[in-house]
């Protein structure tokens, strides 16, 4: 059976960041700290950030979920660690335009996370690669807030 | 034997998806509806639509003859004794939180406990959460044994002189355990509690004997039994619905109105504010006429060799494992599995580019997946118009499955 289409879902970079996640585990000295987790599939995020100076000095994940979920999660604290906090608020705002099939600001330079793309063709799997960056989004304006 | 033909009367399942036919594994949500449901719906909204129980023009005496008609069909479809103990509702959630919110507060003071199982799901849990916080009642769980079925020691062991309220699922939308709720009822009654059955996957697929179960309340949801969505059905013993208070107030379900003071009408129709479900009950009434027809005992047998069949099948896969009891005979058919390193939605996703649709999450019962030690996973539901050549066509696409993400892994 061939599965070209899926082939624009499991691209080979996601699938790489699945196997080996990029910055997993807890940060121990954090400054932001949430779970979020997909009530509808059960997929779980656990986001801890260390923010200094509006600069996000560093990010890591832990959870569970499908490939979708854990390499979006896994590119998502890559492309926030070292960037200030509006800076990861917008790539965030770009990465959501993408899913939803609206014209995004392609001037970003998205990098691993342009692999990502594909999913806005699979409906029901958007919801997984868009959890790590709610969980950002949400633990960053929670911050602000207090 | 159930013929193949019965798939013909469902044209939903005569479409091509992702560009192969449709193979549908996800009966336990929700099952496909035949064309007799589909027309009885039409023909109603077409020659008969018209308000119950008011008016005296000739539409609203036919309306009111085939909501009631439909009710007499319920009685006999679960051996109920009378028509007054079916009341129509939107589905099983709503018949247990009607159950937990009349009986429940009226009974279940503090200190009283309510007893429920692991394999519940979740609207067998929260109405009865909800419950014990509001009354400072103790929820408790029966433990389950190692493949997923419920012992009658552990059911002793829960059930004390202080337990009001046992509820269980009659068969696990997960693990297909079918219960052993009679036994249970029979404990629950030993200690004075009352038995509630959470119908919403037996209904469909076995001869449901209430009288026979002697269970207090019985739920189950109509869209699941090849019905239509939205209605539902709370069965209660005659004697224990006339105590209870309604809990929706408004038309349809009151005798006199005063300015401060109202009464109710007679069961069931207390328990039925606002105008009822009708179109939803008349397609329920065709549902049940289509099952019966085709015998329940049959689609039991029919469940009993597909779940057979298919974990015959999938268990030849390398890596699959299949959750709940191994024996066919206790199960039925639904079989809930993951493939090793393949996470559930990427199989679901697999499945569904080759157009097979099965159900990958945490099948709204949490409590479940913690004690199977699992986040999520995935199932395939067998209804009577599958077939084997639907399980092998999920074992292809398992097969396919494991192979596509060894490749690029």
């Amino acid at each position: 059976m061939s599965f070209n289409n899926l082939d624009q879902l499991y691209r080979s970079v996601i699938m790489d960041h699945y196997k080996t996640p990029r910055n997993k585990g807890t940060i121990e000295n954090d400054s932001i700290n949430i779970e979020m987790n997909n009530p509808t599939c059960g997929d779980r995020i656990h986001l801890t950030l260390q923010v200094e100076d509006g600069i996000v000095k560093d990010a890591k994940f832990d959870g569970e979920g499908c490939s979708i979920s854990m390499a979006s999660a896994s590119m998502m604290t890559q492309a926030v660690k070292g960037k200030d906090v509006d800076t990861a608020l917008g790539l965030s705002k770009t990465f959501s335009d993408m899913m939803l099939g609206k014209e995004y600001d392609d001037s970003v330079d998205l990098g691993d996370i342009e692999a990502l793309q594909g999913v806005s063709q699979f409906p029901a799997r958007i919801k997984c690669a868009t959890l790590a960056w709610k969980a950002m989004e949400k633990g960053v304006h929670e911050q602000e807030k207090s | 034997m159930i013929s193949k033909e019965i798939k013909s009367y469902f044209p939903i399942l005569n479409q091509e998806i992702n560009g192969h036919p449709l193979v549908y594994l996800d009966s336990a949500a929700t099952s496909q509806k035949p064309v007799q449901v589909i027309e009885a719906l039409e023909n109603y909204y077409k020659f008969d639509n018209s308000n119950v129980h008011r008016g005296v023009h000739t539409l609203g005496n036919r309306a009111t003859e085939k909501y009631e008609g439909a009710r007499e069909k319920v009685q006999k479809f679960i051996n109920a004794s009378s028509t007054e103990e079916i009341v129509f509702l939107r589905g099983t959630t709503t018949a247990i939180n009607l159950v937990a919110q009349s009986y429940g507060r009226a009974n279940v003071n503090e200190g009283d406990e309510i007893v429920i199982t692991y394999m519940e799901h979740h609207s067998n849990i929260i109405p009865w959460q909800q419950l014990a916080k509001e009354r400072g009642a103790i929820l408790k769980y029966i433990e389950l044994e190692e493949d997923g079925t419920i012992s009658l020691e552990q059911v002793k062991a829960a059930i004390t002189e202080r337990t009001k309220i046992v509820s269980m699922v009659y068969v696990s939308n997960v693990l297909g355990t079918m219960n052993p709720v009679k036994e249970v009822a029979q404990i629950a009654h030993e200690n004075g509690a009352v038995m509630v059955v959470d119908g919403a996957q037996a209904a469909p697929h076995l001869k449901i004997d209430v009288q026979q179960l002697d269970c207090d309340f019985f739920a189950f949801s109509g869209h699941k039994m090849v019905g239509p969505t939205g209605i539902g059905v709370l069965y209660g013993k005659k004697a224990l619905l006339n105590e209870m208070e309604p809990v929706e107030f408004g038309g349809e379900m009151i005798d006199f109105v005063g300015l401060y003071d109202s009464t109710w009408k007679e069961l069931p129709w207390k328990f039925e504010g606002g105008t009822p479900i009708i179109a939803g009950a008349v397609g329920l009434g065709a549902a049940i006429d289509f099952l019966n027809e085709i015998g329940l005992d049959e689609i039991e047998k029919h469940e009993h060799e597909m779940a057979a069949y298919a974990m015959k099948k999938m268990s030849g896969i390398d890596g699959l494992e299949i959750y709940g009891p191994k024996d066919p005979a206790k199960r039925a058919g639904i079989v809930t599995f993951n493939l090793n390193d393949v996470h559930p939605h990427d199989v679901a996703t697999v499945l569904d580019m080759s157009g097979i649709a099965v159900r990958a999450g945490h099948h709204c019962a949490q409590p479940l997946m913690k004690w199977l030690e699992v986040s999520a996973t995935a199932r395939a539901s067998f209804y009577l118009y599958n077939g084997e050549s639907d399980v092998d066509r999920l074992v292809e696409g398992l097969r396919s499955a494991k192979e596509y993400f060894n490749d690029v892994f």
